[in-house]
């Protein structure tokens, strides 16, 4: 910091992209691999998780040492603020690809396939609906109910997106025990959410029938519900590295971003759960 | 990892030596060069695919290759040179120039900038390899719609992955550019007085960052219907094929202005320089550029018209597109506005730059044919379709690439460029693209499918105009490669200010470019 004048910083050559790359190389081609049963697919995808992993460790733990150390002017940050959010943006679109599926395919698929011409006279007896596994599946399975574990999930997340926000609270004042304690109960929040929902997957392919096969309604539950769950899970993970950064004695009121870009996050995955919540489970 | 030290020593010192140098760099300059190279590499690969689908396509009848490696040359060389080609050297232009633009120090996350480019020969290299799979490389055309999508074999899969791969290169990119132009300009650069590339960059990015996660959710809606029993688009199921084009178009349409604004950006640097006047309507051009951008959103449906789409939607994705000719019309107005009383001299980049005016909007003419819903039931999977998106893609994207490469040449290398040899690559390529493909569009009107390896007998002749246009073209484009070489050799020095009538802060630091500038922000006023 001596010599620096407070100029933008610009990191030294690193080797952390190239492993990046590598890893998902080894991803990508294990991930194919193991779909088509190859031996060694697993072996490979699991090398490649893992090495990314190594590597946003790496990455991220030099970032967190940069900003302790000072380098970070008021540019970066910035920066990092309009990187999240960008960020963020590209993973409301994501999602919105899939609740597009799910809209298209209640509003004009299905109606299509139970009154067009055409599939009147490939299934005459279809008569549509929602939900439904489509006309030509023998798949019967029964929709999971809103008002059980679903409701229960909201509960969670809500009350998790208040405990963030007062651990915010408590990190802007200086009480650094309302900070640790603020996100310690939002982490167990988002573990006791995964949890649950684990239970819900489990009881809607044993009890239900209701499977990734059951048709539209089943190919758009999960991959709506299960991409949101992954995102609670990256973003409890986010969570607890704040967690370990708070106890640690990182952030101070006047300059936090990583926690508030965790926060922005946690409210996002929060916000798609209400959507779901709204489309998926309730009506 | 203390030799880290302080940000000022990391300024000082320059980059290590050796290949570690472009693995590991940090710099927008080396990165820029990067991201050309590899699209040099992918347009070399890519193209040779051309060259043996028209060589196949010169005679009827099956010559050269089958009909299975036939549908996998075109499906590659279709994915190759949208995601390996175009966007890639569109990038690179980015990273050499926004940063110099703009007088920004570097881009504002440059180790992301690293990742964002190096995941791209890992993505490149999947797509490509898969080819030699047992199986043979993927076929389901670049669009890769199901049901065909979904019957292919294990290349499939890692063509799915490999478009993830590519997906988050370019999210990173653009968060990297927009974020870099949003927060590091020079004091004094507002926005309205950013360089009209910078601002083409920044829609580009923004549109970037919308469409590609929808992409990379429509194919990971094939890559579990294809594996994990989805039923998103089979009709047993309660789903629809259909249902896909609509997603892949909605990222589709969005896309091809990623593919065209960053060429708008360089075309509205060059036609000024070389008319010694400023761009004519600076503001409207800022204006047309953000109108396309939102228009396209509306517009996705006009590949669809043959669907099945009820014809209240048909009227209104008609109309929506055709309003798009409004804005895209300002900007040819503007440039031939810029052009008009200029004193006008004819380097190979003008040259270029006045290409794409005349030969892009011929593709912009044809798209408004294909645009009407009845015209287009006839025109639709047609040649007239391929001549519409090459007139834009190649004459068009293509062509402002090379008059970008032509006009910062020598900003990057410092050496100017060789005009000769420049202008036999110019005159040869312009002639023989219109040869490639102009016949095209006569093709299509008289009914010639696209994606078939054989065809009847009445369209022989045109097409043998277009191969032999297109193995012209390709021959020409070892001249550019000469060209370039020679650039980085050697050559005729060249100031800071290469050209006499460049403006921009670029053109205030030494040529070739310091491996950094702008450490101290200029003055902008
Ligand atoms: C004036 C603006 C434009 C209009 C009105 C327009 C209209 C259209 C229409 C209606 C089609 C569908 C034809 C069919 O499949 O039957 C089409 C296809 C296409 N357009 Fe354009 N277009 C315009 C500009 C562009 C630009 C700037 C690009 C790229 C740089 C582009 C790239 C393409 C491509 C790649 C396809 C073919 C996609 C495929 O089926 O493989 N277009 N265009
Ligand atoms: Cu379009």
């Amino acid at each position: 910091m001596s010599t620096h004048t407070g100029g933008y910083y610009l990191p030294e050559p690193s080797h952390w992209p190239i492993v990046g790359s590598l890893a998902m190389l080894c991803g990508a081609l294990g991930a194919t691999l193991l779909i088509h049963g190859v031996t060694g697919g697993g072996w490979l995808l699991t090398a490649g998780g893992g090495a990314l992993a190594v590597m946003l460790f790496g990455w991220f733990g030099r970032v967190i040492h940069e900003s302790q150390s000072g380098y970070h002017n008021r540019q970066v940050d910035i920066s990092f603020r309009w990187g999240m959010g960008w960020f963020i943006f590209s993973e409301v679109m994501f999602f919105a690809a899939f609740f597009g599926a799910l809209f298209y395919g209640r509003a004009i698929a299905v109606p299509d396939l139970a009154g067009g011409d055409e599939a009147r006279l490939l299934w005459p007896g279809y008569t549509g609906g929602w939900p439904t596994a489509g006309p030509g599946l023998e798949a019967a399975f029964t929709p999971m109910a809103p008002w059980g574990i679903p409701a229960l999930n909201t509960l969670l997340l809500l009350s998790s997106g208040v405990t963030v926000t007062w651990a915010h609270w408590g990190l802007k004042r200086g009480r650094r025990g309302q900070l640790n304690l603020g996100l310690a109960l939002t982490v167990a929040l988002g573990l006791a959410f995964l949890g649950f929902q684990s239970y819900e997957y489990l009881h809607a392919y044993r009890d239900l029938g209701l499977t990734l096969g059951a048709g539209i309604y089943g190919a758009t539950f999960f991959m709506l519900t299960g991409f949101h769950g992954l995102h609670v899970t990256i973003g409890s993970l986010m969570l607890m590295v704040i967690l370990g950064r708070g106890l640690a004695g990182h952030f101070r009121p006047e300059r936090h971003f990583a926690f508030e870009a965790v926060s922005w996050y946690w409210h996002f995955v929060d916000v798609v759960w209400l959507l779901l919540f709204f489309f998926v489970y309730w009506l | 990892m203390d030799a880290h030290a302080t940000p000022a020593a990391s300024v000082r010192h320059g980059p290590p030596t050796g290949p570690m140098r472009w693995l590991t760099t940090t710099n927008h300059k080396d990165i820029g060069t990067l991201y050309l190279w590899f699209a040099a590499t992918m347009f070399l690969i890519g193209g040779l695919m051309a060259m043996l689908i028209r060589a196949e396509l010169f005679q009827p009848g099956l010559q050269i290759v089958q009909p299975e490696l036939f549908n996998q040359l075109t499906t590659l060389h279709g994915l190759i040179m949208i995601f390996g080609v175009i966007m890639p050297a569109f990038t690179g232009f980015a990273n050499w120039q926004v940063p110099l633009m703009i007088g920004a120090p570097d881009m504002a996350f440059p180790r992301m900038n690293n990742w964002s480019f190096w995941l791209l020969p890992v993505a490149g290299g999947l797509l490509v390899g898969s080819m030699l799979l047992p199986g043979g490389g993927v076929a389901g055309g670049w669009t890769m719609y199901p049901p065909l999508f979904l019957q292919g074999g294990i290349s499939y899969d890692l063509t799915i992955f490999a478009i993830h791969i590519m997906g988050a290169s370019s999210i990173m990119g653009a968060i990297n550019i927009a974020t870099t132009i949003l927060n590091m300009r020079a004091p004094g650069m507002t926005l309205m007085r950013m360089p009209l590339f910078v601002w083409t960059w920044l829609i580009t990015a923004y549109l970037l960052i919308a469409v590609m996660p929808v992409l990379a959710g429509a194919v990971t809606m094939l890559l579990t219907d294809r594996n994990f029993g989805t039923h998103f688009f089979s009709a047993a199921g309660g789903g629809d094929p259909v249902m896909f084009q609509h997603i892949f178009w909605f990222f589709g349409h969005p896309e091809v202005y990623i593919l065209i604004l960053p060429a708008f950006g360089i075309i509205s640097t060059v036609i000024p320089t070389f008319s010694r006047k400023p761009l004519f309507g600076y503001a409207s051009m800022v204006y047309a550029t953000a109108s396309i951008a939102i228009l396209s959103f509306m517009v996705w449906a006009h590949h669809m018209f043959t669907v099945g789409m009820p014809a209240a939607a048909q009227l209104f994705f008609m109309y929506a597109t055709l309003l798009i000719a409004v804005p895209t019309g300002v900007k040819v107005f503007n440039w031939v506005a810029t052009m008009w009383q200029g004193s006008i001299s004819f380097e190979t980049a003008m040259l270029f730059a006045i290409a794409f005016v005349c030969l892009f909007t011929i593709g912009g003419f044809s798209g408004l044919v294909l645009a009407m819903a009845p015209v287009d039931i006839q025109l639709h999977d047609t040649y007239y379709v391929v001549a519409h998106f090459h007139y834009v893609l190649v004459t068009g994207a293509l062509f402002s690439i090379f008059a970008g490469i032509y006009y910062w040449l020598p900003k990057w290398t410092g050496h100017r460029v060789d005009e000769t040899w420049g202008r036999w690559h110019f005159w040869l390529s312009a002639i023989s693209v219109n040869l490639l493909f102009f016949p095209m569009h006569f093709l299509g009107l008289a009914g010639m499918p696209r994606r078939i390896p054989d065809y009847a007998l009445q369209f022989a002749d045109f097409n043998r105009i277009a191969s032999i246009g297109g193995f012209v073209f390709g021959a020409s484009q070892i001249l550019l490669l000469i060209v370039i070489l020679k650039c980085i050799r050697g050559g005729e020095k060249a100031p800071a200010r290469a050209w006499e009538g460049a403006e921009g802060l670029e053109w205030t630091v030494a040529s070739p470019a310091p491996y950094h500038t702008f450490v101290q922000p200029p003055e902008v006023k």
